[in-house]
């Protein structure tokens, strides 16, 4: 086998367990931990299929930040009390997915079971930073306005007064 | 390499969000398995970016990210104010509309 | 990519990773002669001539303690978290360029362990997996001052990496790539620092305040705090923690010679050239560490909120309004002159509302009110 391929199955073994570490356990900064796993996982699966822009901005912005803002969320509404983290309805939860995995699993066997996929080619940062600011602009603004907005609403929502 | 292979770890990755989705009450947690979800589709758009030769796959997966951002904040505030208001994180407690 | 290449990854991987520990022990015993001196005392003059071998008996010493697992602490994470703190540390190391290229017959080596074409953001991105360390610690250790210091922390660390990321920005406009060895390489005419003195003072602050040193050491507040978010934790597990605060230090130290001071860059005699670049670069990195003893000898600790003003209310909006002013000299080629005539400015603006002053604290309307 050649190294890109046993490290994707190394990589794809780590983000699988961390996954379903994620969603299992009942502890929740285990969950975090878990997520956080995951996500670095599914970002060095980015680099390793060219993105690589984008499996680092992945790490920074969903590593870094967004999963840590989940332990703020975490600490601040305290953890000592070990909260009730599951409803009563789990059986009937993961019945619906493991059919919504068996109807995805068969489509994607079916459209894609021979096609074969390369990891060398990688896209440079030149030309999607070129594409994003000038095909995609609009676009870029939009989300843009949109961080801001909610960067506002955030603090209008969380402020004590 | 068959392209399946990722596609379906992102497949499994989605499953595991829609578990999540479904059987959590904690708020905190009920999003963690939103970002499961937003994850999985992110890894779909870089493989289908790399098979088809074309870095569109990467730009929406960059959009994706930033817009992923902007509701985590909203929700961790949601949660936030949830728990200053009721104490609990638990989202099936919400099920007035008007206290 | 032949096994060759393979082989001189690892020989490369592993030689850095030794030095880096032999440097971190230096590193340290001169932060503490440095102090001593700058405090009028002696130092560690014990082990060894001058006390050389201080720092290795102090790691001979903590591999010895006994290893306190605490009742409340988390089973999993907490031995964990020290790991997870060291790991980035040494990681973000990995694109650092300590040197040109070596070439040996027909094969040319740089000399950096990895030259990815985003090696930026790779170090913007070990630095946020670093928070990790901290939270999880303080959380894990099931005691009330670690758990306060760790969301100070976590707090600290993720404000000031958004300031030091707007301050690499302009950096990276100016050299037109994400690559360290890039960016280095752009400075082959002019160093960075001629032109973007107030994104440098950025960016040191706010590594200063990523590597959560005195005057931005909260998290770890002695007189409030105990230790903050490693009060708890001790022997190996400490040595861990104390390993990636001084790592940090030296990449810290590291990135901002390479971006701003021109890396290995240096005149030089003919011989020898790719040891010069080293030496070069290892100079300018040792002068970065002398500046980080040097501020945690001259300033007193920040208030919180002081903090959080400097970082949000200042660093932020400062880098923020320089990024266009370079991107505009840029593209519009005015004279490079204007440009650090205002960074000279800029530059001055900063320094003078982060330094200290003496001015007495305004009482608000409401502090008035009671106090009258």
């Amino acid at each position: 086998m050649a190294l890109p391929t046993i490290a994707f199955w190394i990589l794809a073994a780590f983000t699988a367990v961390s996954t379903l570490f994620t969603v299992l356990t009942r502890n929740v900064v285990h969950s975090a931990l878990g997520l956080a796993a995951s996500l670095i996982g599914a970002a060095a699966l980015f680099i390793l299929f060219g993105a690589q822009f984008v499996g680092l901005a992945q790490i920074l912005i969903y590593v870094g930040a967004v999963v840590i803002l989940f332990m703020f969320g975490i600490m601040l509404t305290g953890t000592a009390v070990r909260p009730v983290v599951d409803n009563d309805q789990r059986p009937a939860a993961a019945l619906v997915a493991l059919a919504v995995f068996l109807v995805l699993a068969a489509g994607i066997v079916s459209s894609f079971g021979t096609k074969k996929v390369r990891f060398q080619v990688a896209f440079p940062t030149v030309q999607l930073g070129h594409q994003l600011f000038t095909t995609w602009v609009l676009p870029f603004e939009a989300v843009s306005i949109l961080l801001l907005a909610a960067l506002v609403g955030a603090i209008v929502l969380a402020r004590r007064d | 390499m068959y392209v399946a292979a990722p596609l379906l770890l992102s497949a499994f990755m989605f499953s595991c969000g829609v578990y999540g989705v479904l059987a959590r009450r904690h708020g905190v947690m009920l999003l963690m398995a939103v970002e499961l979800l937003i994850t999985s589709a992110n890894l779909n758009l870089i493989v289908f970016s790399q098979l088809l030769k074309n870095s569109l796959g990467n730009i929406i997966a960059l959009f994706i990210i930033a817009v992923t951002a902007a509701e985590v904040g909203i929700g961790i505030a949601i949660v936030m104010l949830l728990y200053r208001q009721r104490s609990t994180v638990a989202v099936d407690e919400l099920h007035l509309m008007k206290w | 990519m032949d096994w060759l290449d393979v082989v001189i990854i690892l020989v490369k991987v592993v030689v850095c990773f030794l030095l880096l520990n032999l440097l971190l022990a230096v590193v340290v015993w001169a932060e503490r002669k440095v102090i001593a001196d700058m405090q009028s005392r002696i130092g560690p003059n014990r082990a060894g001539p001058y006390g050389l071998l201080q720092s290795i008996a102090d790691g001979l010493k903590l591999f010895t303690k006994e290893d306190i697992f605490p009742l409340s602490a988390d089973r999993i994470v907490y031995p964990i978290a020290p790991i997870i703190s060291a790991v980035p540390a040494f990681l973000a190391f990995t694109v650092v360029p300590f040197g040109n290229m070596l070439s040996i017959g027909h094969r040319h080596i740089t000399l950096q362990i990895a030259d990815i074409n985003v090696g930026l953001l790779f170090f913007l991105a070990m630095g946020s997996i670093a928070v990790y360390g901290v939270a999880l610690a303080g959380w894990s250790s099931g005691s009330k001052y670690p758990l306060i210091g760790a969301v100070r922390s976590s707090a600290q660390m993720i404000s000031y990496e958004i300031a030091m990321g707007l301050s690499v920005i302009p950096v990276v406009l100016y050299a037109g790539t994400l690559s360290t060895r890039g960016i280095v390489l752009a400075q082959q005419h002019m160093w960075f620092i001629g032109a973007q003195i107030p994104s440098f003072l950025i960016y040191l602050i706010a590594g200063v305040a990523e590597c959560n040193r005195a005057p931005f050491d909260l998290p770890e507040a002695e007189t409030e705090l105990v230790a903050g978010f490693h009060t708890e934790y001790s022997g190996i597990k400490f040595m861990l923690f104390f390993m990636a605060e001084y790592m940090h230090i030296v990449t810290i130290s590291a990135i901002a010679v390479t971006l701003f001071f021109g890396g290995w860059m240096g005149p030089h005699p003919n011989f020898l050239v790719p040891l010069w670049g080293v030496l070069w670069f290892l100079g300018k990195t040792a002068a970065f560490v002398f500046l980080f003893y040097w501020v945690r000898a001259s300033f007193p600790r920040l208030r919180y909120d002081q903090l959080m003003n400097v970082g949000w209310k200042f660093l932020i909006p400062i880098g923020m309004a320089w990024i266009p002013i370079s991107a505009a000299v840029h593209i519009f080629d005015i004279r490079r002159v204007v440009l650090v005539g205002a960074g000279v400015i800029v530059g001055i603006i900063v320094l003078s509302l982060v330094l200290p002053t003496k001015k007495p604290e305004v009482l608000t309307e409401e502090e008035a009110k009671t106090t009258a």
